[in-house]
């Protein structure tokens, strides 16, 4: 066990993504934008749309921090026709954030449900020292909250760590530890993952077999998220490494302590992100000046590109691919950005006739969230899922909660357009809908089929 | 079905879905207050007095009926407010959805969750050991629980359209007929396990609501022939 509680405080990097809401276009309302915006600002403030507002939960650590990185996007003249744009494409930006978000909790929930490996307790993270075994029940809530004040402290220290990194311009060092903890994600988790699905249907595989698709996986899995690739597979790749990350934190955090330390991040989220001298904050803003893209890995991209409509394929193609070359260059930009895509396509487009960048415009911006956002919001269901005895009521209550908490969060970023926590407003229904359901409904709810009354 | 209707009718367009996971929010936190008061109630009574349970379960039932239809209208206040802001916002000045296919959706979300609610439990101790009903309980619990989960839905579909309709021309009759509904489809399960009393009154009152909210949106016998007939 403690090899992989080692494991997994490398692990936590990546985890620890801020859920920045990044919008990658400046008319759509729900855009949240990361820090990239402001590298794309430098390079085509003619022409640049983008607003940047970029919700970030920062939430945990380290490479979250990076995600956190909004980019705050100058508009050009047109930014009073993209106004209009806005809520027309609002609702699409919003349902391209749902989709992820809830393959990634269903994902989470069946694994939960069907295999046993996640909800026994195999002992705790290295981070949550205190245990919960404890007779009395004052006792078990102070192991709780020392947990959670433990885990915040931690979360908090490789934030910082990770905005001084930033600050003094340590990139290599930067990369190499995502690099590595999504290396680790991808091959150590993946195994043990499939290692337990495997026992749970009882499917024999040999070892070279596992080996091999194992491999394969990693593998692709890597290039796919620090470098280049198809977007929908990176985003599957990022779904999936959001699943591992939750359902490693569903089985290794005591009960008590995983809804605390839920509650501490989400108002930990708040302040990073608004707070002036927030870590969070401070990562964007330094981004922003530098106009530097955001890290790989840590943000999940909506963002499509369209070259249909391009009175010049050509150009757009090169543009996009001069873009995406951009974005490897600058380390690990993630070319899915549909901003640093527009960037990059408009930049060498400042001679380009205006038709073609018109048409430009018509490209879908996507929406960035950052992965931290999405594990805890799948902690949250799966926990619901595991420990409730509702079972289904509860865990659909608090699924439904947290995708009208991703709405309204989506909304204020409409209205507000800077970068914001993506955390705490889903938590916080979560939470609410998690307890009040387990307690209050699931009685009613059962008497009432138990009579097969139907209200 | 309602699922099928889902995917027809409402996956398509992103606004629908919001719509759609808005209104089910709604019927949960109208459930989430009804289970509330329900408990209370429960908790402050006496536990083995049989009768009183019975009756602080019926109490409890009608008046989450009368929330359910409370937040519904709430609901209805709040897309209002929503549309007029699209409308104000979209180029065209135009609404990018009328206020009858909100109705539907709307409708759809309450249903839905009202569905899940009832029956997702259910069909997971169905994949289970065959343990339900071993007390004696009819053989159809199974049956008669998904045709009553189904005509419930749809109800609520129906209802979220006549409920919308009466708001918006301020037809007060029309909404009381609803509530009024509702209090009849719930009264009648009480009538279980004697089906007879619940699904029949239920299925007939779905299809007075069903012509009823075609007939406002705009349908009648003449385009429903057409349609048939593929002309």
């Amino acid at each position: 066990m403690i090899t992989f509680m080692n494991n997994s405080d490398s692990e936590e990097e990546p985890c620890n993504e801020r859920t920045s809401l990044m919008s990658a276009e400046s008319p759509p309302v729900p855009s949240y934008q990361d820090g990239l915006q402001t590298a794309e600002a430098g390079e085509a403030q003619a022409h640049r749309k983008r607003r940047t507002g970029s919700s970030r939960s920062p939430n945990n650590i380290a490479d979250g921090d990076v995600s956190d990185l909004g980019v705050p996007v100058r508009e050009s003249a047109l930014e009073n026709e993209e106004e209009e744009l806005t809520l027309k494409y609002g609702a699409k930006h919003v349902i391209m954030l749902f989709v992820p978000v809830t393959l990634c909790m269903i994902v989470v929930v069946a694994t939960i449900k069907s295999v046993r490996f996640y909800t026994e307790k195999n002992g705790q993270l290295i981070y949550t020292p205190f245990s919960e075994d404890t007779p009395s029940v004052g006792q078990r809530l102070l192991n709780s909250v020392l947990n959670t004040i433990i885990m915040i402290s931690v979360i908090v220290v490789m934030t910082v760590f990770l905005v001084l990194l930033y600050k003094y311009r340590c990139y290599k060092f930067i990369h190499g530890w995502l690099i590595l903890s999504s290396l680790m994600l991808l091959f150590l988790f993946t195994y043990i993952y499939l290692g337990e699905v495997l026992k749970t249907y009882n499917v024999a595989m040999d070892y070279p077999t596992l080996f091999l698709v194992i491999w394969n996986f990693g593998a692709v899995g890597m290039i796919c998220i620090h470098w280049k690739g198809p977007l929908q597979l990176q985003q599957a790749y990022l779904i999936m490494i959001s699943a591992l990350m939750a359902l490693v934190f569903i089985k290794y955090l005591p009960e008590w302590s995983a809804w605390v330390i839920l509650g501490a991040i989400s108002i930990y989220d708040l302040m990073a992100v608004l707070c002036p001298k927030g870590p969070l904050r401070m990562l964007v803003e330094t981004a922003q000046e530098r106009n530097e893209p955001i890290f790989p890995a840590l943000i999940y991209s909506s963002a499509m590109m369209w070259t249909v409509g391009m009175a010049k394929p050509d150009t757009a193609a090169r543009g996009a691919s001069q873009q995406t070359w951009d974005a490897a260059e600058d380390g690990g930009e993630n070319p899915l950005h549909a901003d640093s895509q527009m960037s990059e396509t408009r930049s060498p487009g400042t001679t380009r006739p205006i038709t073609s960048f018109e048409e430009l415009e018509e490209e879908e911006r996507g929406v960035k969230l950052g992965l931290g956002d999405f594990i805890f919001y799948s902690v949250l269901v799966g926990k619901a899922a595991a420990t409730a005895s509702g079972d289904w009521n509860t865990t659909l209550a608090c699924f439904v909660a947290i995708l009208i908490g991703l709405c309204l969060t989506l909304l204020l970023l409409a209205v507000f357009k800077k970068a914001l926590p993506a955390l705490p407003i889903s938590i916080t229904f979560g939470l609410v809908f998690y307890f009040s359901t387990d307690n209050l409904v699931r009685p009613f709810m059962d008497t009432l089929a138990s009579h097969q009354l139907y209200i | 079905p309602a699922l099928g209707l889902f995917l027809f009718t409402i996956a398509r367009d992103p606004l629908r879905i919001i719509i759609l996971i808005a209104g089910a929010f709604f019927w949960l936190v109208s459930l989430l207050l009804s289970s509330l008061i329900w408990f209370i109630a429960v908790k402050a009574s006496d536990p083995q007095d049989e009768t009183l349970q019975k009756g602080l379960l019926i109490f409890g039932i009608m008046f989450s009926v009368l929330l359910q239809e409370a937040f519904r209208f709430l609901y209805y206040k709040l897309l209002r407010k929503a549309i007029e802001g699209l409308v104000a916002l979209s180029e065209d000045g135009c609404s990018p959805i009328s206020i009858q296919q909100t109705a539907y959706v709307a409708g759809m979300g309450f249903g839905l969750m009202s569905g899940a609610f009832s029956m997702i439990n259910l069909l997971a101790d169905a994949l289970g050991p065959g343990t339900v009903g071993i007390h004696g309980d009819s053989q159809l619990y199974f049956l008669t629980s998904a045709f009553m989960t189904m005509v419930l839905i749809f109800l609520h579909t129906f209802w979220g359209i006549l409920f919308f309709h009466g708001c918006e021309h301020q037809r007060w009759w029309e909404i009381t007929a609803v509530i009024i509904m509702h209090l009849a489809v719930s009264g009648s399960t009480f009538c279980n396990p004697l089906y007879m009393g619940s699904l029949v009154p239920s299925y007939l009152l779905m299809a007075t609501a069903a012509t009823w909210a075609y007939l406002l949106s705009g349908g009648s016998a003449q385009n429903l022939r057409r349609f048939l007939l593929c002309k």
